[in-house]
């Protein structure tokens, strides 16, 4: 059954000279637990709005949009907030860490919003998945005292502190150089795996985008799937989406 | 790089068990509190400097209305050393045809049944005189008091040393008496334990009465110069006025809820033994029968005035840093949503940090103003004389400390709105 269904989802800006851009066109998509997909194309071509979608950070003008079974509609707005909160983890290109705060703080801050053993236990789990990630030695870093490398792997950290069942991965490795970034998105992977989480992965780079299972490509709102093999020979020639 | 192992934390689920209301909205509860902390935490300095405002004001309003309690005391007990404390009842009588005063011994007896009757047992006649006395430049006459033993604790007199008079008093060969502490300066201040002596000069000689208590001062110039005696001591070394023969006062310190029965009653029984010439008037003299408002009610007004003053100009530097703090503050409070924050707890959180910050100022505020106001320089500035100084109230504490915290609550509600308008898109592209 699939964890997250777009079937026809659209959406739209009205622009301030009356008329009106369409991000998104028709967009149908199906993810499953354990799935592991890419989604490719150019800047503007609409891959973060599709991913803000997917996160309910986002909703569409039309179409339908089922999460974890309920479609999108019927989910208020505090419900939505709470289903990101415990089923998405989200990764940025930017890492997006909270300034100030140490490396173990800002792995903690999703476990704020959880309930229950989660919410009591936050600074075990917190520091544990730190270790996971290799950090358990940078737990009092702020970010500025961590690298490009070692701050997305805090947010990868953050992003999977509460078991999450779809990860969302903006760009992850944009910010960071060819080897740091190869070496963030086997791990990546790898704990996507391990928690058996779904992961999509928007980039515009294709080495990034060949390590997915489902390979898919938005042109101008449009969502096209691409053969594996597509993606490999891109990455092959180093040629950028 | 790989994971090194499973991750052990709580997989969300559908199928798992969800902590009842309560634990959820304890949870919720506790979790705004630690974000609000982390953050003035992390901004210590900005929070910190808007806050100064806040905490004097506390300090200023706390300590008003501390001073002020204190301040009242020392005014009441003014009040009862001279009217009395409430209900003092003041008897007296006069002939209706010739306007004169009862014979003291009839007055007297009147007065002892009629307070006997109703089981009053602080009463005191008090009467007012000069007494000469041989100081060590010379002799001087100096106000005298003739009083009954309960008078001290009727008119709230404490004792600077030795103690007032006892019972045992009386009976004493040499007659015992309390002096004021401008008296007794005037002596040479001799220690009591040398059982030190006043000399009255008398027409026909000298007589040696023992001091046994020195009363606390009354005149900042030591003009003051008082002495107590028992009545029966004072009758005999202070003789009344040959020319206006002033009769004592009659006076009992009844409790309130009944002094007003109280008085037609002993008006009637009084009266009745002295007979149908004479008027018998029976009113308060306590301050509680006259004294209809606050005398310290102006400069408390003021005063607290200016703390609200200063408190609504904290508020509003706290008011003007939270906001610029929560615009700087956008794209974290995305991330915060992006992570599950729901609006009402990004709003609870923002209004939180505000209300925590003000809160520890309050608290910090109250405690300045208990060593500002409890200490000994500031007691005895304005708590000099009282007898019962009263302990720090605990309505100044709470209301400086409630204020403080409703300023908070109120200086965090704008911001909080404004996190709660963020968009979770916009914010993370922020």
């Amino acid at each position: 059954m699939a964890f997250v269904e777009l079937e026809g989802v659209t959406r739209s800006i009205d622009l301030p000279d009356g008329g009106r851009l369409d991000i998104l066109k028709g967009v149908d998509l199906s993810v499953e637990i354990g799935d592991h997909v890419s989604i490719v194309g150019r800047s503007g071509s609409g891959k973060s709005t599709l991913l803000n979608l997917l996160g309910l950070v986002d909703t569409p003008t039309s179409g339908r949009l089922e999460f974890d079974g309920t479609p999108l509609d019927k989910l208020s707005g505090g419900e939505r907030d709470r289903r990101r909160g415990r089923d998405v983890g989200f990764i940025f290109q930017q890492f997006n860490l909270l300034p100030g705060r140490t490396a173990l703080e800002n792995v903690m801050t999703p476990l704020l919003y959880a309930e229950g053993t989660q919410f009591w236990t936050r600074q075990k789990l917190a520091s544990e998945m730190l270790d996971r990630v290799g950090l358990g030695g940078r737990l009092k870093s702020t970010p500025d005292q961590l690298s490009g490398g070692e701050q997305q792997r805090v947010a990868i950290a953050r992003a999977l502190v509460r078991g999450p069942r779809l990860i969302l991965a903006d760009e992850p490795t944009g910010a960071l150089d060819v080897e740091t970034g190869a070496t963030v998105m086997q791990l990546l992977d790898a704990a996507a795996e391990q928690a058996g989480a779904a992961l999509i992965t928007i980039t515009h780079d294709p080495s990034v985008a060949s390590l997915a299972r489902r390979h898919y490509r938005l042109d101008n709102g449009v969502l096209h799937r691409i053969e594996a093999t597509s993606v490999q020979h891109l990455a092959e020639t180093g040629a950028t989406l | 790089m790989t994971l090194e192992r499973q991750p052990e934390t709580e997989k969300a689920s559908g199928a798992e068990t969800r902590p009842s209301i309560g634990a959820r909205l304890w949870a919720s509860f506790v979790g705004g509190l630690a974000e609000a902390w982390a953050e003035i935490r992390v901004h210590r300095t900005q929070v910190l400097l808007s806050l100064i405002g806040v905490g004097i004001a506390v300090t200023a309003l706390t300590g008003v209305v501390a001073a002020g309690a204190i301040a009242t005391q020392a005014s009441t007990e003014g009040y009862e050393r001279g009217g009395g404390r409430p209900a003092t009842l003041y008897m007296y009588a006069y002939n209706v045809e010739t306007g004169e005063s009862p014979k003291k011994d009839a007055m007297d007896a009147a007065f002892a049944a009629a307070m006997e009757r109703y089981g009053i047992t602080y009463t005191s006649r008090t009467s007012f005189g000069g007494l000469s006395v041989q100081f060590p430049d010379g002799v001087m006459m100096i106000q005298a008091m003739g009083i009954d033993q309960p008078y001290a604790s009727m008119h709230r007199i404490g004792m600077l040393e030795g103690s007032w008079f006892t019972a045992r008093d009386a009976d004493r060969l040499a007659p015992a008496i309390v002096i004021s502490e401008e008296t007794w300066q005037r002596l040479g201040s001799p220690a009591l334990s040398t059982h030190p002596t006043v000399q009255i000069v008398l027409p026909a000689g000298t007589v040696d009465a023992v001091v046994v208590g020195i009363t606390p001062a009354m005149s900042t110039d030591g003009s003051y110069l008082l002495a107590y005696l028992l009545n029966d001591d004072y009758e005999t070394f202070v003789p009344p006025d040959p020319i206006y023969p002033q009769p004592p006062n009659y006076e009992a310190w009844v409790p309130v809820d009944i002094s007003d029965e109280l008085m037609t009653l002993i008006q009637r029984d009084i009266a009745g033994e002295l007979g149908s010439n004479f008027q018998v008037d029976v009113s308060r003299q306590d301050y509680l029968a006259y004294v209809t408002e606050d005398p310290l009610l102006i400069p408390k007004v003021v005063v607290t005035g200016i703390a609200v003053l200063v408190m609504v100009l904290g508020a509003l530097g706290l008011l003007n840093i939270a906001l610029v703090s929560v615009k700087h503050r956008i794209r974290e409070i995305g991330i915060r949503r992006a992570f599950g924050a729901t609006a009402g707890r990004v709003f609870f959180s923002v209004l939180m940090e505000s209300v925590v910050a003000t809160f520890v100022a309050g608290l910090v505020g109250v405690l300045l103003a208990i060593v500002l106001i409890k200490n000994p320089i500031t007691e005895g500035i304005i708590a000099a004389g009282v007898q019962d100084i009263p302990g720090f109230p605990i309505e100044a504490a709470l209301i400086g400390l409630g204020s403080a915290t409703l300023v908070g609550a109120l200086a965090g509600l704008i911001p909080a709105l404004v996190a709660v308008r963020v968009k979770v898109i916009d914010a993370i592209r922020y």
